[in-house]
């Protein structure tokens, strides 16, 4: 929990990884695909807070002491939702796997929640896999990367229908959110990567299930919010906006944020700090006292509430994930209510705050 | 008799070079590669080769972008007169030895990536200038919104009724790539397909067009951001 001015705010962090880019885990062969992964998250690192930079031999692999207290004694978090990343083309064990994860639950497992994946191109196996992670660690989420290399595919659709098969046997199996990353990436070559159009086939034929767009497609936040505003499941994660834009860029962190208030609205946006990316503290209290600015460009935006930032920092994502929020910290939102497809639009209540 | 001036001074041609890369833009930012700082060296020998590198935000930069700016800084390089001959290869990219190979071959994007890539990047250009030209609606519609204009007049506005300004010329450069209507007589507000925006529809059209302005420009500065980062 964290309080400032005598408000307190739950704090979920939807999207945070426990990874191992150290040296001795880069697949022989590959080490300039290994290097090169880690290489651009450090320079994501750095659009930090300089005095929050680390050195990079420490960014490649945390230990649990560092993450108990990044996260927990001074990070503010109450609880974390882990997103896995195989990469198993490149690391040899995995950069970031469901078991990499696990490892700290024994010690954290009231507060950790570990999502699930798959990758359809897995087949039978993969799905077999899928049910004996959703059944060891209780998912209610997945994290998938739809642009991950796999035996010589650089990549998939959510709209595939071996996804699909996937996807609703993960329903069946109890998982309410799925988690999409749609951000920095490299696939399909000719295409555009960062298209969110699979995710809008998904989530209008799975109406049950959350779907939460990872980095609101950032290089096509455009496409993402057109999408999310008529699609009552999609929400916008928001981990790489406040970490890599609210300090580095913060006129576009202001536009960034104004946009997503009014196309997707206070109820649908998740904050998530993205560990060892950078760490949740200053993120979360430079959100926490951070307000849309006065001037005359940004007079068509929304200022953020007290209410605003509770939701986003952690109210939205608790219900999604049903995890219990003391009374008095509670507060109503429409988060993981189901709402008719396109009712928002018709309502004209789509980012009404705007 | 003077000797003919078949060739200009290799400054003046280096100049030329520069220019000519000035001309190259990366299509998801809408900014020419030498403003992004993209072009780490470049150089034009006295026999008149010309040696160009580029350099981008991160190693995994898409490679269909980066293929699409190597490309394009080789036609324009190749072309400036006293110019004979151009090599342009990107620095420090996952795809480098590819998109460099497939560049000096003059193979296509299919030919260099076979059966990874589906299709040539004409159509991903074309999307991209797509939505610069939405946004550039924003970037001249915009002055006119904050000095009162009603929908009805923003529907009533042609490009000829704007003052010149950066951003027009801009918006009429994207139009006339996409063979949309670009003249004075043109509307400033239209939809993809050309046609004028009904006054009904004007404010949610502007909304739009900010958004992509904003996502346009948001992915620019965090480009900027990374390549500063990196090559710090």
């Amino acid at each position: 929990m964290y309080e400032k001015d005598g408000e307190k705010y739950f704090i979920v962090d939807s999207h945070s990884h426990f990874w191992d880019a150290s040296r001795e885990n880069w697949k022989p062969g590959q080490e300039q695909y290994a290097k090169g992964w880690i290489d651009c998250f450090y320079g994501y690192h750095q659009l930090g807070p300089p005095e929050t930079h680390w050195d990079y031999e420490k960014y490649l692999k945390v230990s649990p002491e560092d993450f108990e207290r990044d996260m927990f004694v001074e990070g503010h978090v109450d609880h974390a939702i882990f997103q896995s990343t195989y990469l198993k083309e490149w690391y040899t064990e995995g950069f970031n796997t469901i078991d990499q994860n696990a490892q700290l639950l024994d010690k954290w497992g009231d507060r950790l929640i570990v999502n699930g994946r798959f990758d359809p191109r897995d087949g039978d196996a993969g799905l077999k896999q899928l049910e004996e992670d959703i059944a060891k660690y209780n998912c209610k989420g997945v994290k998938l990367y739809t642009a991950e290399w796999n035996n010589g595919s650089r990549g998939y659709k959510l709209s595939d229908p071996e996804a699909y098969r996937f996807l609703a046997r993960a329903q069946e199996l109890g998982i309410k959110n799925v988690h999409v990353h749609k951000g920095p990436t490299i696939w399909p070559l000719d295409k555009d990567a960062f298209d969110v159009s699979d995710v809008d086939h998904a989530a209008t034929d799975f109406p049950d299930l959350n779907f939460v767009v990872e980095h609101v497609g950032l290089p096509r936040i455009e496409d993402f919010c057109f999408m999310a505003v008529q699609e009552p499941n999609v929400y916008a994660g928001l981990s790489v906006v406040i970490g890599g834009l609210m300090h580095a860029r913060p006129k576009f962190f202001a536009k960034v944020i104004g946009e997503l208030m009014f196309w997707v609205g206070e109820d649908k946006m998740l904050f998530g700090g993205d560990y060892n990316i950078w760490v949740p503290k200053w993120q979360i209290e430079g959100f926490v006292d951070w307000q849309m600015p006065d001037d005359e460009a940004f007079t068509d935006y929304a200022k953020l509430t007290t209410a605003t930032k509770k939701k986003i920092l952690g109210l939205n994502a608790a219900k999604l994930y049903d995890i219990p929020v003391p009374a008095e910290l509670q507060l109503p939102t429409t988060a993981d209510e189901s709402m008719q497809p396109g009712e928002e639009l018709v309502r004209d209540t789509a980012g009404a705050q705007a | 008799m003077t000797a003919p001036a078949h060739a200009p001074a290799p400054t003046h041609v280096q100049d030329l070079v520069w220019a000519a890369l000035g001309t190259v833009l990366d299509p998801e930012l809408d900014e020419p590669i030498t403003d992004l700082d993209f072009v780490e060296s470049w150089s034009v020998s006295p026999d008149g080769v010309a040696t160009v590198r580029l350099r981008l935000p991160t190693f995994f930069c898409a490679p269909n972008f980066s293929f699409l700016m190597v490309a394009d800084a080789h036609d324009a390089v190749s072309a400036v007169p006293g110019v004979a001959r151009a090599e342009v290869t990107l620095a420090d990219h996952h795809a480098a030895d590819e998109i460099n190979g497939g560049v000096a071959a003059q193979s296509g994007f299919v030919a260099t990536f076979g059966a990874e890539a589906v299709a040539e990047l004409d159509e991903l250009r074309a999307k991209f200038l797509t939505k610069a030209a939405l946004a550039g609606q924003d970037g001249v519609a915009r002055p006119l919104v904050d000095r009162g204009a009603t929908p009805e007049d923003l529907a009533a506005t042609t490009l000829g009724a704007v003052p010149p300004s950066p951003e027009l010329d801009r918006l009429r450069r994207r139009r006339a790539a996409l063979g949309l209507p670009s003249g004075d007589d043109a509307p400033l507000l239209i939809t993809d397909d050309g046609s004028p925006v009904p006054v009904g529809s004007i404010p949610l059209h502007l909304r739009r067009a900010r958004l992509q302005r904003v996502g346009i420009e948001t992915n620019g500065e965090y480009c900027k951001s990374l390549l500063k980062t990196r090559y710090a």
